[in-house]
């Protein structure tokens, strides 16, 4: 569709632009508009009476009611769930905030033996999925105590190999000399980083918390390995469960759905600024 | 030499935390593949036996073992190249030099990503509902009959594959866009005073730019692919009839639900394997730059 618009803008026919104009805007429409439309019918299905969507394929509900939300939040307790999910996705970033920005920066500017090549190790750890460690890492957690836990679910989440990664190229771009006329002034190390170090990296630090959030609120398979018992579990795992027990429950199911989804969706559109950027200077530099 | 020490204390947190929770179990994991590490042994170690590669022995010899693979490969090799070519397409419609409310668009195809996979799961298993789902629906009103999307054994590996498309193509999708939008202008304007037509200026100005965006995107998709798990767990339990049984979703269902970890570990370590080799798969058959 580029070339189709480069085309587009070499022609000089008026009436032939407008219509591929129209044709670009109608497929960008349907686009979105297929992309959004199990979205919708979630959110639609979670307002119909009881029974409705069973009754055949609607996408609008005959009398919205919000019984279904009621139920979960209420008789249902998912607001422990969701408080959970909040807490632990809250824990994590913070914790992996502070512990990956020290690092980062350290790659970034400080001088050590081996650092070049202690770095190139870590990136190329990054190819190893997550499931290879799981199983010895469940194993370790339980003896230490952790199984069953929040921090079973915080303390494998905190040192993120990508986040040390994102932090670094970021840091770069500090200059050295802003850096050693703090040191010749007699700045500690510490000091340094909290009131230059931090304040210059804020956009990637934004960028990575909400990338954090999102993936600790969104995660499945660890929080559904670790946390077994029902009140400690996270909003996914419940709704998991949730979708065992009521599958004939559509309309409760969806009002469950959207509970899940609604925090991130509004998180990630009140600063999809700074997620989009991270991501694509991210990507362009790596 | 003040540096010295600060720099070890800076990177003391998440070289600690990495080596205990990551680079060790990794090691970890590779031993217990290698011993018969059941729920016998979870009570008590003194019942824990090396095996050598008795595991991977019996991995070979397992035929579910070889379902899942040749099901999470069909996931791979159809979901991956539609995903990243839904990715493309709709950067090219996004980025378009005639578009509007770019921005907005933008959001808009991107909103799946940032979706709970599980919840979308559970959505989609409703919309693919043989009797009264939203897509069967669409289907009647076109005439056609209707389809029991996951429980037919043919189109029910299809039907996750779609889903994925659908939850992951906006992430690409916002990669392209940044690749295309690195392409020199200049590029486009000596094609066309070349007499380039549309399709020429794609295809021998944009595709040969977007050469290391295409690597990136690919190896990035093909590792998360491999990975599948959630999508089965949530909307097929693996069925119907081991169709839709992940590799993940096995390792899941040897190690944590029935305990026998050691044979669990050797499955996480034939995935790994296998993704390394697509990597480097891809690694070498990456176009060499200036080749147009």
């Amino acid at each position: 569709m580029a070339a189709v618009a480069a085309a587009a803008a070499r022609g000089p026919d008026l009436s032939a632009r407008r219509l591929r104009w129209l044709a670009l805007h109608a497929a960008l429409v349907a686009g979105a508009a297929a992309t959004l439309l199990p979205l919708v019918w979630m959110v639609s299905a979670s307002l119909m009476p009881a029974g409705e969507a069973a009754l055949g394929p609607r996408l609008l509900p005959s009398a919205p009611t919000l019984e279904h939300y009621r139920a979960l939040l209420g008789r249902m307790q998912l607001w422990r769930h969701a408080a959970n999910s909040a807490g632990l996705a809250s824990a994590v970033t913070v914790i992996s905030l502070a512990v990956n920005s020290l690092a980062g920066y350290a790659f970034a500017k400080l001088r050590f033996a081996g650092r070049d090549g202690l770095f190139r190790a870590l990136l190329a750890a990054m190819v190893v999925p997550g499931q290879v460690s799981m199983l010895p890492l469940f194993l370790m957690l339980k003896g230490l105590g952790l199984i069953n836990s929040y921090w079973g679910v915080i303390v494998p989440g905190v040192a993120s190999i990508f986040a040390i990664f994102l932090i670094r190229q970021y840091a770069l771009s500090i200059p050295d000399s802003l850096l050693d006329a703090a040191r010749v002034d007699g700045a500690g190390e510490l000091r340094i980083f909290w009131s230059i170090v931090l304040p210059a990296c804020r956009p990637i630090l934004v960028t990575l918390a909400v990338f954090t959030f999102m993936g600790t609120w969104n995660d499945f398979l660890w929080p559904l390995v670790v946390l077994s018992d029902s009140d400690l579990q996270t909003l996914p795992v419940a709704l998991a469960n949730l979708a065992g027990e009521h599958v004939q429950d559509t309309e409760l199911m969806m009002a469950g759905s959207v509970l899940t989804v609604l925090p991130v969706v509004i998180l990630f559109v009140s600063l999809q600024r700074y997620y989009l950027q991270g991501l694509m200077s991210g990507a362009v530099k790596g | 030499m003040r540096r010295v020490p600060a720099a070890f204390w800076f990177l003391a947190p998440a070289l600690g935390a990495l080596a205990a929770f990551f680079a060790l179990p990794v090691a970890a994991s590779l031993a217990l593949s290698l011993t018969d590490f059941d729920i016998y042994a979870i009570g008590d170690a003194a019942n824990l036996r090396f095996v050598g590669a008795a595991n991977y022995a019996r991995l070979l010899r397992d035929p579910l073992f070889w379902v899942a693979l040749g099901n999470t490969l069909y996931f791979v090799a159809l979901g991956g190249p539609l995903s990243v070519g839904a990715s493309l397409a709709a950067a090219l419609l996004v980025d378009a030099r005639l578009a509007r409310w770019k921005g907005l668009f933008r959001t808009l195809l991107f909103l799946p990503v940032v979706t709970t996979l599980v919840a979308v799961a559970v959505v989609w298993r409703y919309l693919y509902h043989p009797r009264v789902g939203l897509f069967n629906g669409v289907l009647a009103a076109l005439g056609v009959a209707p389809v029991d999307w996951l429980g037919d054994p043919r189109w029910a590996m299809p039907a996750i594959i779609a889903m994925a498309v659908w939850k992951n193509f906006g992430f690409n999708m916002v990669i392209f866009i940044a690749g295309l939008q690195s392409i020199p202008e200049r590029l486009y304007e000596a094609a066309r005073i070349d007499g380039a037509g549309a399709w020429a200026q794609f295809r021998h100005v944009t595709v040969p730019m977007l050469a290391p965006t295409f690597l990136f995107v690919g190896i990035s998709t093909g590792i998360g692919y491999f990975q599948l798990f959630a999508e089965p767990y949530v909307m097929t339990a693996g069925g119907p009839g081991s169709r839709t049984l992940s590799i993940v979703l096995l390792m899941y269902r040897q190690g944590f639900r029935w305990w026998n970890m050691g044979y669990a570990a050797a499955l996480a370590f034939v995935l790994f394997a296998i993704i390394l080799a697509a990597t480097w798969l891809q690694w070498r058959l990456r176009p060499l730059e200036g080749r147009t």
